[in-house]
């Protein structure tokens, strides 16, 4: 009888694996979360996309929550998520500041004149390495600061409807716990 | 849609092999270690690729970024804990030997232990067993080996 | 019309495999002969019509039928017909119905070539493939037809296919791969039918023996060919990444090695029947595994098929009963006699068994490797990533272990062997596979390597201890011609398949710590010396194809003043998918590979260049194509051949 059941010992092993390929189709191994997660924005010395004498650095960023989003004119997604991030900024409820990534000033600069410019101001990270620095790894990527310029959640990809919510519902904790 | 998928899939997949760099090192060592790096390394976007073999934007970045470190003479260490500190733990084809990673290092050594130990657990029972061996035969068996016999004396 | 007639031969396919994965099961249990004889004939319709089925896909490819979604997105009107007939297989759905196809034929194939098999064993083997064909095929219909249109507006011109597909790799690699896959099915499917019928004797093993060994020999020659494949194409000169979908074909092909040398000990010894009925359990699961692993998007690989959950959920589902079914059948029916058979602790028994504990725990390393970033994920801990360094650093040692333990098993008797026979077999391959691994890094290389050491003396251990133990057959044969005629396919088989062991090892080892790499920047006249070879630039050349414009360069390379090979890398622009490939330019050797790729173009004509000096790379595959071969001709064995139908008494219907 006891050797019965270890012939049994197969189909348990397999059962537990399947639990874990059943699990695993709901997960996008694509996805990497940030590693700077509860870390300060890094630090940085860049100029404005539209004003090249003005120098930017990390307490740029802090004071209130803010959106960083990391956009490009080669990145066809960038320009999907533009009209949500106008709606953004239209609504008031918080600010956006554009992160240039390896682009063309140029380009860029006319691209937020025919589009519509949604950003606070926006950071021109011509060589990639404040990209590189943030674990950026391909636009576009948006990132929520809190007032003390700590990054405390990433968005992989276009921003929708519901990657706003989603935000705005981690904002709201955020209040919530401030309240207590 | 899902054609749409297809075809950027198939794209990205075209467009990201034989990356070469020319960087010159005039360390030979140097040169050594950048390739073990870049090869050790796992491009944070790509389809399961190395940072050597990587055409993607960030793989160059980062070949870049490894380079300067080199001439700047920074350790192996160095380089690897700045890629995790900004990239997280998935950029380490060499998984590290932490706690969550102990079954994934241990077990094949473990379970080679295990079998071996019991095929020598097997081999004393055998010898043991050597004078209580007994042909325990099913029904079904009996029945096969009575028409065997009774073929065998046709 | 045609796409539409393979659908619905497909359907039909579906009713035939469907009354075959029911009716003989059913006859079998209630021995119903009548019932059990639709076996054969529904094998062969399944066949027919998957078959026809397949023959409408190649035609839509060949005819450029663009309204067929699958045709549109992995062929063009430009694409050199060989490459248009074998993207047939290039994609999810495609490759799918291609793993139907090679499934009913190896069904059919049991249907034909078992005269000596019992109709109810048969009948339940059939049976048993005829649910896997089920399952399949009904995968096929309701998540992934290849023959999807797009209508009213269709296309004028297809996508084409991924330029790194568009190769003779392409031609030959699936087919030999999912012939190795699918062939497995049969050996799990004998020891289902075992299962079921309770003729758990030796017999199940001796009919399980060719069709295990034919699958394992077309899986090998698969690993082996993607291998090479990836090797020529992809630029980099890497021939193993550990990449999941490689690992996803190498777990089974470890499984199955086992499983045929456990076939082995089971058909001559009647022992170990439990172990290898799970063995023939896991291979096939592993194959069904690596199917789920490549096409539900659960791992990220460079070879994945692009996928979706719902096809994802399907293959689970698939898995869940196959395998789930069959280890619970195992559970209930295997074996659990205790002591059959006596063997000593230093027979051939055991050691195979030895032998099969390093294999299982390969396969299971391999396995653990490739799932724990999902186990990790799954568990909400994060996102790690395991590759080449880890599968490297515990599969080769384990690997060398075995092969140690491999020489001793050759020399080894079946139920016990003196120790003296063994010291005399073993005492001088010792000696001189130490000696020569020892003095081997100082003539090849410059100095000590330990690694190098290992490797060699491992590998000429293994080949030194099978032709002591073929020169030991000759010590008592009074004609050593006779001796040689005499002695069964089998035995010659697998010294071949031992001997391309060593030879692969010998590959691996000297490639791994012997090559050399550069890439750097080339102008026109630049040279570069690698291990004595001279790479000269001459620049490059625009040139066109059928269906791609590409920069040609030329680089000569000598060896102490003459000139041993002119290679021309080229920089392809494929116009359909406006892509860009390079396409590498090697000089093959037995000894050595000289390889370049080009990168991108530099200011005033250079380029950067990239040059590899690959000692014994081609050993590798040499080896596995042995191994292969030798699998192959243990088939011609006379025994299998001897035809004695048997003589059971059934009821009639």
């Amino acid at each position: 009888m006891h050797n019965r059941l270890l012939l049994f010992i197969p189909l348990i092993l397999f059962s537990l694996l399947s639990l874990f390929l059943w699990k695993g189709l709901s997960l996008d191994p694509k996805l990497l979360p940030s590693a700077l997660i509860g870390k300060s924005f890094p630090d940085f010395k860049e100029s404005a996309l539209l004003d090249a004498k003005r120098e930017l650095n990390q307490d740029d960023l802090k004071g209130q929550p803010v959106l960083v989003n990391v956009w490009a004119t080669w990145c066809p997604s960038c320009r999907q998520e533009h009209e949500q991030l106008l709606h953004i900024a239209k609504s008031g409820k918080i600010g956006i500041i554009g992160l240039n990534y390896k682009d063309d000033r140029a380009a860029a600069t006319q691209w937020l004149q025919t589009l519509g410019n949604p950003y606070q101001f926006t950071i021109f990270d011509e060589s990639g390495m404040l990209g590189l620095d943030l674990g950026v790894y391909g636009a576009p990527e948006t990132y929520l600061l809190d007032a003390t310029g700590k990054i405390r959640h990433r968005h992989i990809g276009v921003v929708t409807e519901e990657s706003w919510q989603e935000m705005q519902a981690i904002i709201k904790s955020w209040e919530q716990v401030s309240d207590q | 849609m899902i054609s749409k998928f297809f075809i950027v899939l198939w794209l990205s997949i075209a467009t990201s092999f034989a990356a070469i760099d020319t960087y010159e090192f005039k360390d030979g060592d140097k040169q050594q270690r950048f390739q073990q790096l870049t090869a050790d390394l796992r491009c944070p976007k790509c389809q399961n690729q190395n940072i050597a073999d990587s055409n993607a934007a960030i793989a160059q970045d980062l070949r870049q970024k490894i380079y300067n470190m080199l001439e700047k003479d920074q350790s192996d260490d160095q380089i690897v804990d700045y890629m995790v500190a900004r990239y997280g733990d998935f950029v380490l084809y060499e998984p590290r030997f932490d706690a969550k990673n102990s079954v994934l290092w241990l077990a094949p050594l473990i379970l080679l232990i295990l079998g071996l130990g019991l095929v020598v657990y097997l081999s004393r029972k055998r010898s043991q067993d050597t004078d209580s061996t007994e042909l325990i035969l099913d029904q079904q068996q009996e029945k096969s080996l009575a028409k065997l016999l009774k073929q065998g004396k046709k | 019309m045609i796409p539409e007639l393979g659908e619905f031969a497909l359907i039909l396919a579906l009713c035939f495999s469907g009354v075959l994965a029911v009716i003989p099961l059913y006859g079998a249990a209630t021995l119903n002969v009548l019932w059990m004889n639709y076996a054969k004939p529904l094998a062969a319709a399944q066949f027919t019509f998957i078959a026809i089925s397949f023959v409408c896909l190649g035609y839509a490819f060949a005819q450029d039928d663009f309204s067929v979604q699958y045709v549109a997105n992995h062929s063009n009107s430009l694409l050199p017909l060989q490459f248009k007939l074998s993207a047939v297989w290039g994609g999810h759905e495609g490759s799918l119905l291609l793993w139907a196809l090679i499934l009913s034929g190896w069904t059919l194939a049991v249907s034909l070539f078992s005269r000596n098999l019992p109709l109810d064993i048969l009948a339940r083997v059939l049976g048993v493939m005829g649910i896997i064909a089920t399952g399949f095929i009904s995968f096929l219909l309701w998540t992934s037809s290849p023959f999807l249109r797009y209508l009213p507006r269709f296309p004028q011109e297809g996508a084409d296919l991924n330029p790194l597909l568009q190769d003779f790799g392409l031609i030959v690699h699936p087919p030999m791969l999912y012939m190795g896959y699918v062939g497995f099915s049969v050996a799990f499917s004998f020891a289902i039918a075992a299962l079921l019928s309770g003729r758990l004797d030796a017999s199940w093993a001796r009919w399980s023996r060719p069709w295990t060994n034919i699958a394992w020999a077309f899986l090998g020659a698969g690993i082996t060919l993607g291998s090479w494949w990836a090797y020529y194409e992809l630029g980099w000169g890497g021939w193993w990444f550990w990449d999941p979908v490689e690992n996803a074909s190498l777990m089974p092909w470890l499984v199955g090695t086992a499983l045929l040398h456990s076939l082995a000990v089971t058909e001559k010894r009647g022992v170990f029947k439990s172990w290898t009925l799970l063995l023939a359990i896991f291979a096939f699961s592993l194959s069904l595994l690596g199917t789920f692993l490549v096409r539900s998007g659960v791992l990220t690989s460079v070879h994945a098929f692009a996928s979706d959950p719902e096809r994802g959920l399907f293959i689970l589902i698939l898995l869940l009963l196959t395998i789930g079914g069959s280890l619970t059948l195992y559970a209930f029916k295997a074996p659990n006699v205790k002591s059959e058979s006596r063997f000593g602790w230093l027979s051939r028994e055991m050691m195979l068994l030895v032998n099969n504990v390093f294999l299982t725990v390969m396969a299971v390393t391999v396995l653990l490797g490739t799932l724990y970033p999902l186990l990790i994920d799954a568990l909400g801990a994060g996102k790690i990533s395991v590759g080449p360094p880890y599968f490297n650093a515990l599969f080769v040692p384990i690997m060398g272990l075995m092969s140690i333990a491999m020489g001793v098993s050759i020399a080894a008797r079946w139920r016990q062997t003196k120790l003296d026979v063994i010291k005399q077999n073993l005492l001088i391959p010792a000696i001189v596979s130490i000696i020569f691994g020892l003095i081997f890094p100082f003539i090849y290389g410059d100095g000590f390597n330990f690694k190098v050491t290992f490797g060699m003396t491992v590998s000429l251990w293994v080949l030194a201890t099978v032709f002591s133990e073929f020169k030991a057959k000759f010590r008592n044969a009074p004609n050593i011609m006779t001796k040689i005629t005499q002695l069964p396919a089998s035995y010659y088989g697998m010294m071949l398949a031992h001997i391309g062991v060593a030879v692969m090892a010998i590959g691996i080892t000297i490639v791994s710590m012997y090559s050399e790499e550069r890439d750097m920047r080339m102008a026109i006249g630049d040279s570069i010396e690698l291990s004595g070879y001279q790479f000269t630039f001459k620049g490059t050349l625009p040139i066109k194809g059928p269906n791609f414009t590409a920069d040609q360069g030329t680089l000569v390379v000598s060896y102490e003043g003459e000139t041993v090979a002119i290679l021309h890398p080229e920089k392809r622009h494929y116009t359909a998918k406006r892509s860009m490939m390079t396409e590498a330019s090697i000089d093959a050797g037995l000894f050595r590979d000289l390889y370049v790729a080009l990168g991108e173009p530099l200011a005033d004509g250079a380029w950067a260049v990239r040059v590899h000096f690959k000692p014994f790379v081609r050993w590798i595959w040499l080896g596995g194509l042995l191994m292969a071969l030798g699998g192959i001709i243990t088939v011609f064995d006379k025994r299998y051949r001897a035809a004695k139908p048997a003589n059971l008494e059934v009821k009639h219907a």
